[in-house]
């Protein structure tokens, strides 16, 4: 095996690695103001991942420098091609990414509200850009013979990669609903799997239209073990939600995460981007790699660095395992300054 | 391709890097001065040590949030707006962005997630290390940044591929030894330390003059102060080696910062000059000189040869053909100055500061305390410059000798897209500045808040969260 080829595998686990963790988190960014009735349960939700979600965003960080050192023709061709999308993700990831620390500095309604929203629609913007764009990737755009893009932002918007992108957004939201009621207690618990268990059916049935569409459109009908894993998964997932094993929910939606994602890059392989405007424009693992030198320094560092990664967080999520309720936030936000009022609101309404 | 495509993309890439580099320093320094003082409880048990930890570690926390989400920017800006520059480095300058990621930032964040949650969780000696570990890791992003930026001032450790013409890296270890890349990091760490060591001097001076908390606040003033002295002091020197280095690998750079068109050997340092700016003006016709020290800050010798910028301009365009290869001169010229400059004041007023100390009569010195908290605007002013001088001075080129930032550009965005999206990025950035100003002020006000609850049994505790 060539070291680009290991290098198409590690990005795509590196992309697999994200969808499966930063998925919960949008999950949660989407239903922390659905599961919390009032400040207290929305904290209780947004807490569940407060210690691990920026870290879980580092896997984001990581592919797209991955791309850049190991596929630069793609990164570039890829990021100036999309340039519009990215610009809304990163205004996405941006309003998220500061509405957890901004949120907590201020005991005020409004501001609360200001940054809840923000919260939300960042959440949900990510996953649907995500998914789009990995949608273009295996569906093909157009690209020139200097592996230029050539089309527009609404090239990207085609049916296929939009349906891939609701695919995505929806496995979020049902994986965050997943993630909650196994870390929360009382009626944020309750509500999350209620919520769960209207979701995950409309999921489930994305991901099986993804799961056809996909070897229909790209071939290789041998592959679609791995996205018919994933509606299994998917299905799984809504039974046990029904039965309310929440362990087992949460395993199933993660699974059903990761088999999607793989999905995109064993259907992509051996392209890195497809060219819709002739296939020999198309970039390839081989056309679009570093030199097997450069490829050979980031394997070492890689080996090195990766598998103490996955030990350390690993060990945050073991050291935050345990269910949270309306008693853990109760008298502390992040500047655990001055203990604000804690005052539960009127009784949970749903 | 328009002349305004370039000039969006160079102006977009220059105000994102600009004010995210607002946010890079404080978080280095301010995670190793929180790191401190979190021992320094750690070590006495003094609560108040506790309560400061707490207490700085939340400004460090806002600061955090808006430095994490800038960098974003950063590392996607590469592919988007510049996507020949990063098909032609890529090979090279795509490792150490990945190595810092992998080996840095997952490091910072998953710490800092620890940290932030940790209190009372964990034993109090891992929650120790969790605050070092960050600290750790926003050293060591920094150096995989500074040694890709060093790159693109002094390429080493590469060849050009003879087939497709591009840049491809033949030892990482010679781009993480780069001469120009050790004296770099250096210089910003140091910055670093001077940016969080008068951000903790300005809220402990603003704390001190109104005697709230003053028992505690006068121990974060002493702290600030015995960083700032060595600090500033060292960043000057490191940074004048960094003008030896610069001498030697970008010649051109250090001529435009000294406005010196025609070499001179002794070459004199010029404080001030009016005019002498272009080419077409290039004598100053007023200028205030010092004889030799020129001579001795760009080659450490008395009557060292420093090669003037007509000189170099006939050498580069022998080499590199027809073309103008030299960077804005005035730019050059006060950026260089200003950020001494700054660095001069801001030292003299640390030294002032201990004087204080030891005279113990620091909080009844109004002036001081009052000047100590305006103060904290300095090393922004700094840092920007420096950043001004480092990136203005290799224009031309965007690698120096490789590629010319003209040719480094997307050839698919169009300026109309580069417009609108410059001016998504200004309403977005302005909203956050104005945000985090208000948070980082407001919360710098408070009162020290009151000591922790912190028992490290598993039961529901009051912790640090959202």
């Amino acid at each position: 095996m060539s070291l680009a080829i290991l290098w198409f595998i590690v990005l795509a686990l590196l992309w697999c690695g994200f969808l499966f963790l930063e998925g919960f988190d949008f999950g949660v960014g989407m239903l922390h103001d659905f599961v919390g009735a009032n400040d207290l349960e929305r904290r209780v939700a947004i807490n569940t991942i407060g210690p691990v979600w920026d870290g879980n965003e580092v896997w984001l960080i990581v592919a797209g420098a991955g791309m850049f050192a190991a596929f630069p023709e793609w990164y570039a061709t890829m990021f100036s091609g999309f340039y519009v999308a990215l610009v809304l993700l990163l205004v996405a990831l941006i309003i998220r990414g500061v509405s957890f620390e901004f949120r907590a500095q201020l005991d005020n309604a409004g501001w609360h509200w200001l940054w809840d929203a923000a919260m939300t629609l960042g959440s949900f913007l990510i996953p649907l850009l995500v998914g789009v764009a990995l949608g273009n990737l295996v569906r093909g755009v157009p690209i020139d013979a200097h592996h230029e893009y050539t089309g527009t932002f609404f090239t990207l918007l085609n049916p296929y990669s939009l349906f891939v992108g609701l695919t995505v957004l929806l496995l979020c939201l049902v994986h965050g609903a997943t993630f909650l009621a196994l870390k929360t207690k009382g009626p944020v618990q309750d509500r999350a799997e209620q919520v769960g268990g209207w979701l995950a059916p409309v999921a489930a049935l994305f991901v099986i239209g993804f799961a056809i569409w996909t070897p229909a459109m790209a071939g290789h009908a041998a592959r679609a073990v791995v996205p018919v894993v994933a509606a299994l998964a998917a299905l799984a997932a809504v039974w046990f939600i029904r039965v309310r094993r929440n362990g087992w929910a949460f395993l199933a939606t993660a699974v059903a995460m990761l088999a999607t994602g793989a999905t995109i890059f064993v259907f992509l392989y051996p392209h890195v981007m497809v060219s819709s405007t002739n296939a020999a424009y198309s970039l390839t693992v081989s056309n679009a790699s570093s030199s097997s030198y450069t490829l050979k320094v980031m394997t070492v560092v890689t080996a090195i660095f990766f598998p103490i990664v996955l030990i350390y967080q690993g060990w945050t999520f073991y050291v935050f395992r345990r269910r949270i309720d309306v008693g853990d936030v109760q008298g502390g936000s992040a500047g655990g300054q001055a203990p604000e009022a804690a005052t539960p609101g009127a009784s949970p309404a749903g | 391709m328009g002349v305004s495509q370039i000039d969006l993309a160079r102006l977009q890439f220059a105000a994102t890097s600009i004010y995210h580099f607002l946010f890079v320093p404080v978080t280095i320094g301010l995670a190793f001065l929180v790191a401190i003082l979190q021992t320094a409880w750690h070590r006495r048990g003094d609560e108040d040590y506790l309560r400061l930890t707490r207490f700085f570690g939340t400004l460090l926390l806002i600061n955090v949030a808006v430095g994490v989400v800038t960098g974003l920017v950063q590392e996607f800006q590469f592919g988007m707006a510049w996507s020949s520059y990063s098909r032609f480095v890529g090979d090279v300058f795509g490792a150490p962005l990945a190595i810092e990621g992998l080996a840095a930032f997952f490091l910072e964040s998953t710490f800092l997630g620890l940290w932030i949650f940790g209190w009372g969780r964990l034993p109090k000696g891992v929650h120790l290390a969790t605050i070092w570990l960050v600290a750790l890791g926003t050293v060591l992003s920094a150096a995989f940044i500074m040694a890709a930026n060093s790159w693109m001032q002094h390429p080493v450790g590469y060849q050009i591929n003879a087939q497709s013409g591009r840049a491809q890296l033949t030892s990482i270890w010679a781009v993480l030894t780069n001469p120009l890349f050790l004296w770099a990091y250096g210089h910003v760490l140091l910055a670093a330390l001077v940016t969080g060591g008068a951000l903790m001097l300005a809220v402990s001076a603003w704390h001190l003059r109104r005697r709230s908390d003053a028992p505690a606040f006068r121990k974060t003033a002493r702290i600030a102060l015995l960083v700032l002295v060595p600090a500033t002091f060292l960043a000057m020197i490191v940074g004048s080696e960094l003008g030896v280095s610069g001498d030697h690998y970008q010649p051109m750079k250090i001529a435009a910062g000294e406005a010196l068109w025609n070499t001179a050997q002794p070459a004199s340092f010029t404080l001030f000059q009016i005019g002498g700016y272009t080419a077409t003006d290039p004598t100053p016709s007023f200028a205030i000189k010092v004889p030799h020290l020129l001579s001795v800050l760009a080659t450490n010798s008395w009557n060292g040869k420093v090669v003037g910028m007509n000189a170099i301009q006939a050498q580069y365009q022998q080499r590199y053909g027809p073309g103008d290869y030299r960077p804005n001169v005035f730019i050059a010229f006060w950026s260089i100055r200003g950020m001494a400059y700054l660095a001069g004041l801001v030292f003299l007023l640390a030294l002032w500061g201990v004087w204080l100390l030891r005279r113990k009569t620091i909080e009844q010195s109004t002036w001081f305390l009052r000047l100590a908290v305006w103060a904290v605007l300095i090393p922004f002013l700094m840092n920007t410059l420096g950043w001004i001088l480092t990136e203005n001075g290799r224009q031309p080129w965007i690698v120096q000798g490789l590629q010319l930032t003209r040719n480094g550009v997307s050839p698919t965005v169009s300026a109309t897209v580069l417009g609108l999206s410059i001016a998504v990025f200004v309403l977005l950035y302005g909203a956050m500045a104005l945000v985090d100003a208000v948070l980082m002020i407001r919360f710098a006000r408070r009162p020290l808040g009151p000591t922790p609850q912190l028992d490290e049994h598993d039961v529901p505790v009051p912790a640090m969260s959202y």
